[in-house]
């Protein structure tokens, strides 16, 4: 039996179209920065593919630096100089890249506090602010127009991690915006930061992307990340569909929790608790059962701890280990998500706590 | 002295105390033989029965295709001998893997004596099935393949479906012994004809097992005498029988808690040694209540002796006495010989904390790489 996949929030399956041209870059094997003109052939092919992404995001071409994923893109903004003021519920790659930054609390939606921002605002000179566009684990959008709009005001600079949400959302405006490509069908280890004026490079050297991000670029890789944003485009009503069956699945669970429903989510996650149940456990059933979900955040190699952002968002330990993750794709089905919600209901029966 | 922590749940596990309590009073006054025809029979008759169907729900098939027999060893026995003389039988190979348990090698040794053919298909270094050599070894003579599911000295799980169909592809049969792997992964949808399990190894009483045997599959009897269990004589205990079936019936409620204690414990453990080691086998497509690690510098029976305050072994329990290398990790090209340590339902974080740090000590002493 093939596991129905309900992780995309983790990666996603790589386009077809994506994998075709990435094998065809990938015979193009010569160097974008050589002058001879098999790399002028490349260099070409490097640059239809950043236009094409630049086309497909909505931004300029000028301002895509490509980075090794979204991980890198965020460490290249993170590493401006500045004090930063970051939300609770950023992805660990913001937290682990901005040691002694100033935690912007978020409510019990996970929505930033932007009463509390506007105050920290007034104590820090020129800070690098970090807001998600949505979170990984929740789906919850953050406002970040508002949230650029404060920070302008106060003379700082806004990063927005859009790694969930680029190639679905339209692209928020700030100073830097990280994207990646496997989250949207393109490989893992391509993505970019998209930068207003210009980045000072962590990885120096060679002198490529304008100098802002040094080291031989992944045609391959931007070929595939290109092919993966212009499949999104083609098919615009993805997103309306997912999140009907987001929604069609909630509904069909009862007993649950649906965390961050009470603010604007994105319609391809969903963090679903089962009160009396360890997220594990949960995970192991649902696998046994075909279905493939994450608790939380899928990165650290099958290591399930403690949600920080449902931490953040008020809810204990114990219930925050008690939930899943659930998220969609373009190619998700009505059947898929009604198997799974049977499986829920059954694994619900069998393990969750009795009613009294 | 403190006992040592029992670190070696692929020899066997503790009995549940659920288990015991369902066995306790076939072993007192409820002691009927359960083929008499009278009160004491017809009770014991009806507890085995209900432990039947318990053996077979978690295979997914019907009750009266299980027997009981008196362990895996014996059930494998069964399943080897019942096809390859079958009366019949116009084929003459067995196929099985080079991973397999002494059990079913020794088996397929002594069928080669008696004049059958042998192919030992190999493993390919993380321990799955070599798929061109079990290709290639298939032919219309080839009567049984038989293939584990999860090994008892790696805890890896081969792919039993897969190596099933290219079975019948080629028209002969498939068993599976799944000592290892009954009520731990799912066994339902393997598509075998026959299947090896035991009650020792998921908290049952050891001296019990069973054989599933598809609906038509013919088999020699292997203990000839009343004939209680369609081709298997002998008085059946109740109180095994019962063991098993609540066994059986637990881990199937268990199977997503026990799973997933299962695979924390493989990460704490795992996580807390701070020497370099190698994990023997596929770690993906593995039982995470085993590991085979390897020391690089550490030589395992140097190793063994260092950590007498866990309860572990250098290989299978049968084969720990004899000193022999171990076959398994000599079939997985690049394995690195250590101890295979062993957990499950009631294996703490505390004694996993401990393990890892005796481990590490242990390693340390004996000269091993520091991570």
């Amino acid at each position: 039996m093939t596991p129905i996949y309900l992780d995309w929030a983790a990666t996603a399956p790589i386009d077809a179209a994506a994998i075709d041209a990435m094998a065809d870059a990938a015979r193009q094997w010569a160097n974008p920065s050589s002058v001879h003109r098999a790399g002028r052939r490349a260099h070409g092919l490097l640059e239809a593919a950043r236009a094409d992404v630049a086309a497909a995001l909505g931004c300029s071409a000028r301002s895509i630096v490509f980075t090794g994923g979204g991980t890198e893109a965020l460490g290249l903004a993170l590493a401006q100089s500045g004090s930063r003021l970051i939300s609770a519920v950023e992805h660990d790659a913001v937290r682990a890249q901005a040691p002694g930054a100033g935690i912007i609390p978020v409510d019990a939606n996970g929505v930033v506090d932007l009463g509390a921002l506007d105050a920290m605002l007034a104590t820090v000179e020129r800070p690098l602010v970090a807001v998600m566009n949505v979170n990984n684990e929740t789906g919850v959008i953050q406002p970040v127009a508002e949230v650029a709009a404060m920070v302008a005001a106060h003379g700082g600079t806004l990063l927005v991690d859009a790694v969930q949400s680029a190639g679905k959302l339209p692209l928020p405006a700030a100073d830097y915006v990280a994207v990646s490509a496997h989250k949207l069908g393109g490989p893992p280890g391509v993505g970019a930061l998209i930068v207003r004026d210009h980045v000072a490079a962590v990885a120096k050297g060679g002198g490529q992307e304008r100098g802002q991000r040094a080291g031989t670029e992944n045609l391959p890789g931007i070929a595939g990340f290109a092919a993966a944003l212009a499949a999104r485009a083609a098919d615009s009503g993805w997103l309306d569909r997912a999140t009907a069956l987001r929604d069609r699945l909630e509904a069909q669970l009862p007993g649950a929790v649906i965390y961050g429903a009470g603010a604007p989510r994105i319609g391809t996650i969903a963090c679903i608790g089962l009160p009396g149940v360890a997220a594990m456990t949960q995970l192991m059933a649902l696998d046994l059962a075909g279905f493939a979900v994450s608790a939380g955040a899928a990165c650290s190699s099958g290591k399930v701890k403690t949600s920080h952002v449902l931490g953040a968002m008020g809810v204990g330990a114990g219930a925050a280990g008690e939930a899943i993750r659930v998220s969609l794709g373009w190619t998700t089905t009505a059947a898929e998500i009604d198997a799974f919600a049977a499986a829920w209901r059954d694994m619900a029966a069998r393990l969750g706590r009795k009613a009294a | 002295m403190t006992h040592p922590i029992y670190l070696d749940y692929a020899a066997t596990t503790p009995v549940d105390p659920a288990v015991l309590a369902a066995m306790q009073p076939w072993l007192a006054d409820r002691f009927g033989n359960p083929h008499s025809p009278h009160l004491w029979g017809y009770e014991a008759d009806a507890a085995i029965e209900v432990a039947r169907g318990q053996v077979a729900a978690l295979l997914g098939a019907a009750a009266a295709s299980v027997s009981f027999t008196g362990g895996a060893t014996e059930s494998v026995n069964w399943a080897l001998k019942g096809v390859m003389t079958a009366p019949g039988q116009t084929r003459r190979r067995l196929v099985t893997l080079a991973t397999e348990h002494s059990c079913v090698l020794e088996t397929a040794r002594w069928l080669e004596s008696i004049g059958c053919a042998l192919t030992i298909v190999g493993v390919r270094p993380d321990g799955i099935v070599d798929f061109d050599a079990l290709d290639a070894a298939m032919g219309d003579d080839v009567a049984l393949v038989s293939a584990m599911l999860v090994n008892n000295e790696t805890g890896v799980i081969q792919p039993v479906a897969d190596i099933a169909a290219r079975a019948h592809a080629a028209g002969a049969l498939m068993h599976c012994d799944a000592a290892q792997g009954f009520g731990k992964v799912d066994c339902t949808g393997l598509g075998v004809d026959l299947l090896s399990l035991t009650a020792h190894k998921i908290y049952g009483p050891k001296g019990v097992g069973a054989l599933y045997r598809r609906a038509g599959v013919a088999l020699t009897p292997l203990l000839h005498g009343g004939g209680q269990e369609d081709g298997r004589s002998g008085t059946l205990s109740p109180a095994l029988c019962v063991g098993l079936g609540t066994a059986a019936a637990l881990a199937g409620e268990r199977m997503a808690v026990d799973a997933a204690h299962a695979w924390a414990l493989w990460e704490r453990l795992l996580g807390g040694i701070d020497v370099a080691y190698r994990v023997n086998g596929s770690l993906t497509d593995r039982w995470f209540g085993t590991v085979n690690l390897g020391f690089p510098g550490a030589d395992p029976a140097r190793l063994f002796s260092a950590v007498r305050d866990l309860a572990v072994s250098t290989g299978s329990a049968c084969a720990s006495a004899s000193g022999r290398p171990s076959h398994v990790l000599a079939a997985m090209a690049g394995s690195l010989p250590g101890l295979r340590i062993g957990w499950g339902r009631f294996t703490t974080d505390a004694e996993i904390d401990t393990a890892a740090a005796v481990l590490t000590a242990a390693a340390r002493r004996l000269g091993s790489i520091a991570a």
